[in-house]
């Protein structure tokens, strides 16, 4: 089970890395162990709640599902990368103005979506935003308030623009 | 920024402390959290519900390359004695000894330094079992055909329990009993009679961040991190199993990804330490999603009420049984039959009620506390029954109830004087906001509207009292030390708010230490909707502790008074430079006097009542039984919002659980296996899953012995969901639901068996 291991060499929230891995972790585990990136987080572990949410070459992927080698020469993006923790991204403002998170456990994921939402829809409706974001799961039941937060985190990037 | 500028706090909608954390990843969840050198633990589960142990084969597990140990219930015993635990009965041994009683129950344990090796490893140990009947039904339970347990073993906690010590051959793991008036001449002077049996199904908490407990035991000190919600009792019940002072060992726990009640009490801590014991390294027994399922889950139950009313539409009358499915471990499950039976008359005035509530063994994973503590398994039976009793004799469904609410000044059925209740206020809130009194469009053809309402309660949880420490730093900042665990309800931003106030310092001086119980004073656990109250006072009174010391240093230092010197002066005039600590404590201890045995009665029951109510209003296809929530309200009695977006936010978050365990949420069990362990097929609300309207809010009122008028609000927008949806939907085709879940599938056969076209069975 400890099986092979493999290198790979990829960007990370825009910088080259390179790390070894057993081919049978998934992304989750390689940023976690490798990188101490915690943001994209197992709870499911089935590809269900969407709190290990990743962006990898752009497209958002659940990182308990995707093998870690897969993403060898990938553009991989987590939360951490958003801002450099001090200015917050208009997404991540957003959030925290909504109170869009109650134990913040899936937030990460559903802010990672909002901005892929975003990129490609500027002004989603209602209806938009639930289908996009109904692969991610909250236990604590915050969507009222998710949906809030996604509407202002639009506004704040139409602002910036 | 430590200055005393004057601050207002408490009242306000301030964004949460930790919000940062939160939305850029960092946040120290414990599930996070890595030891140099541990080992990962993984489980073997019994793969039966009930069976002795005739053998465990390890060799090939030990053989794998990578595993460091196995271990089995023997080997545990063999460095613990009596490897029993559990807040109410020593019942739940650590590791399965002789017998396993439930699906999915730890059997053995791999320990490696490779998480996927552990895994590999679980799966290979060789478990041989001598299969025996399950009972899986409380009432079934109750006729005690197959027993769980061979001898009850009470902690010695409850008073109440004691008596059971040693009873044989019986699954009743407590009963209660209410008496208060005649109930029995009530029945028999009666205009009407009503009865009816209601049920609900086994459901669990779903915490994102899933249980997870590491321990590091070395030289006689332990170190346990664990995603608790009970620091202290962690503490307590670790120590009692090691025979150590408390002081020998430490549980630090962080920020909760989601508690729910799943965390309270000991879970995968007294695990992580006996495998700490045996390998003498670190362990982290973390738990995955399914596993949960195995651990604590929320209990089923089966409620018979029965109403005595006049023929003015007054209920003079009310007998309820109640069977409380405990599954395999008593946990908390005979505290849920006390502390939430009482109530399961509802909140109305009623001369004479008596009650019986039973907590039983039965061969499902083991059930506990989740989210209103037995309470939202109650309404729905009474608010059920109430609405029937309201259409049968032609009354408004509103009107019956204001007829007959519990009003401040009155006993409720437990003898306690109700105060401080706005039963009447919630309930005419939700019809303001449902304009229940104005038309509604009931829909036509095969789509049918409804729309219902329901209101519950309960009473929080007393003893023993929570201590914190405000201390005061040389700067004028600020920290406080309390074991209030915050899992998400936002405790961390309420606390600093309060403690903010009392010493009119900047909120973002101050820090919240999170619970570590060398650091951290006791407090009895974070659950019940308790902290706001129970530790908001507690910080309160501490925080006026020290400001009461640093007046006398005021005017110790000649200052006049109200002259509201900074207090990095203060300290430099007191110290000769800025140093020093001022250190405030408190205890608060609530009023409350525990109920009578034989008569269930008590002066205080509660320090105050949390309550409810929802109203909802559904559209239902005749031809499929489907149905849609096309506006849901809910309303809570919040005392004085500390925090009014937080609590907004809690109830929203209540009702949107409730909404899961109304529709679609069961766990099921055929043929002894639980079915459907996986967010797959156990489904829990999403986008798509909430109502078209949604509407929470919470009325002004002063709760008089809270910290600045509040009250706790975590469990009380789950109360009125369930039934104010079958309420809705018997008012849209008239058919009435006794069972939750409400699927599409039981409006429908409800519908064709009131068509006198009843479906076969599935
Ligand atoms: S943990 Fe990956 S989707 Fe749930
Ligand atoms: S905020 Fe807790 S799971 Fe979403």
């Amino acid at each position: 089970m400890t099986g092979r291991r493999r290198t790979i060499q990829f960007t990370l929230n825009g910088q080259p890395v390179a790390a070894e891995i057993g081919v049978h972790q998934n992304l989750t585990e390689l940023l976690q162990d490798r990188f101490g990136l915690f943001g994209a987080r197992e709870s499911c572990g089935q590809g269900l709640c969407g709190c290990c949410t990743v962006l990898v070459d752009g497209q958002a992927i659940t990182g308990c599902l995707r093998l870690a080698v897969l993403v060898d020469g990938s553009d991989v993006r987590t939360i951490e990368g958003l801002s450099d923790g001090e200015t917050l991204s208009p997404e991540q403002e957003a959030f925290i103005e909504s109170g869009a998170f109650q134990c913040g456990y899936c937030t990460p994921g559903f802010i990672l979506m909002t901005r892929k939402l975003l990129d490609e829809n500027p002004d989603p409706s209602d209806d938009d935003i639930k289908h996009y974001l109904s692969g991610n799961l909250c236990r604590c039941g915050a969507y009222p308030e998710i949906l809030n937060a996604v509407k202002l985190a639009g506004r704040k990037r139409a602002a910036l623009t | 920024m430590a200055d005393r500028s004057t601050t207002t706090s408490v009242g306000h909608s301030i964004a949460r402390l930790e919000g940062r954390d939160k939305v850029t990843g960092r946040t120290d969840y414990i599930y996070n959290l890595r030891l140099p050198s541990m080992l990962h633990a993984k489980a073997c589960r019994s793969p039966i519900s009930h069976g002795r142990i005739r053998a465990i084969d390890t060799g090939a597990a030990l053989a794998m390359p990578g595993v460091r140990h196995v271990v089995t219930g023997e080997d545990v015993k063999a460095v613990l004695p009596e490897p029993y635990y559990g807040p109410a009965f020593h019942d739940q041994p650590i590791l399965a000894l002789d017998k396993v009683r439930h699906f999915g129950e730890p059997v053995a344990v791999v320990l490696a330094d490779d998480p996927h090796i552990a895994e590999s490893a679980a799966q290979i140990i060789e478990v041989d079992y001598q299969e025996l009947p399950g009972v899986y039904d409380e009432i079934e339970a109750l006729r005690g055909q197959v027993i769980v347990h061979e001898e009850l073993k009470p902690a010695g906690t409850f008073a109440d329990l004691k008596h059971l010590a040693g009873r044989r051959d019986t699954n009743l793991a407590l009963d209660y009993h209410l008496r208060h008036g005649d109930t029995d001449r009530a029945f028999a002077q009666a205009e009407h009679v009503f009865d009816h049996i209601f049920s609900t199904q086994q459901t669990m908490h779903a915490a994102f961040e899933p249980i997870v407990a590491l321990a590091d035991m070395r030289d006689g000190r332990l170190t346990i991190y664990s995603s608790t919600q009970s620091p202290s009792f962690v503490r307590f019940e670790i120590a009692r199993l090691l025979g150590w002072p408390e002081s020998h060992v430490r549980v630090k726990t962080a920020h909760l990804g989601g508690g729910f009640g799943a965390k309270v009490y000991v879970k995968a801590e007294a695990l992580a330490m006996a495998l700490s014991l045996i390998a003498r390294r670190p362990v982290r027994v973390a738990l995955t999603m399914e596993e949960q399922f195995y651990t604590i889950t929320k209990h089923a139950n089966t409620v018979r009420i029965r109403s005595a009313v006049d023929k003015d539409g007054r209920i003079t009358g009310r007998k309820c049984e109640v069977w409380w499915n405990g599954g395999a471990y008593a946990d908390i499950g005979p505290r849920v039959a006390q502390k939430s039976g009482f109530s399961a008359a509802g909140p109305y005035d009623i001369e004479n009620v008596d009650i019986d509530s039973f907590a039983l063994y039965t061969n499902r994973p083991p059930a506990g506390a989740l989210r209103g503590f037995g309470i939202p398994q109650l309404v729905w039976a009474y608010e059920s029954h109430t609405d029937i009793i309201a259409g049968e004799l032609g009354i408004d469904p509103l009107a019956f109830r204001k007829r007959n609410i519990l009003r401040n000044g009155r006993p409720q059925a437990v003898g306690s004087i109700v105060e401080d209740a706005e039963f009447e206020a919630v309930l005419d809130d939700v019809a303001r906001r449902m304009n229940w009194r104005g038309p509604f469009d009931k829909g036509s053809g095969t789509l049918l509207r409804g729309r219902g309402i329901a209101i519950g309660f309960k009473a929080s949880i007393s003893p023993p009292p929570p201590s914190p420490i405000v201390s005061v730093q040389a700067d004028g900042s600020c920290i406080v030390h309390c074991s209030t665990v915050d899992m998400g309800q936002g405790s961390d931003t309420a606390m600093a708010q309060i403690a903010a106030e009392v010493l009119n310092i900047a909120l973002d001086s101050i820090k919240i230490v999170h619970p570590d119980t060398d650091v951290t004073p006791y407090d009895m656990s974070t659950l019940g909707s308790r902290s706001t109250f129970h530790m908001g006072h507690a910080v309160r009174l501490a925080a006026q502790d020290a400001r009461g010391k640093l007046d006398a240093m005021a005017s110790a230092a000649g200052l006049p008074e109200g002259a509201n010197t900074p207090l990095a002066d203060l300290f430099v005039k007191t110290f000769g430079m800025r140093a020093g600590t001022i250190v405030g404590a408190a205890n608060y201890m609530p009023e409350y006097a525990p109920p009578n045995y034989e008569t269930g009665q008590t002066p205080k029951v509660t320090p105050f009542w949390m309550i409810g109510a929802a109203g909802a209003e559904v559209e239902v296809d005749t031809q499929t039984g489907q149905f849609r929530i096309t506006r849901l309200v809910n309303v809570c009695d919040a005392g004085k919002a500390i925090n009014p977006a937080v609590v907004e936010t809690q109830i929203s978050g209540a009702a949107v659980m409730q909404l899961g365990f109304t529709m679609t949420e069961n766990m099921i069990i055929e043929d002894g296996q639980l079915t459907n362990p996986s967010l797959a097929d156990y489904k829990i609300p999403g986008f798509f899953d909430l109502p078209d309207a949604m509407e929470n809010g919470f009325i002004e009122a002063e709760q008089h012995n809270g910290p600045f008028g509040a009250k706790g609000v975590g469990e009380s927008g789950t109360f009125g969901v369930s039934p104010a949806i079958a309420n809705a939907i018997a008012d849209a085709v008239g058919v009435r639901i006794t069972r939750l879940p409400i699927t599409a599938e039981a409006v429908f056969r409800a519908l064709r068996a009131k068509a006198g076209n009843p479906l076969g069975d599935a």
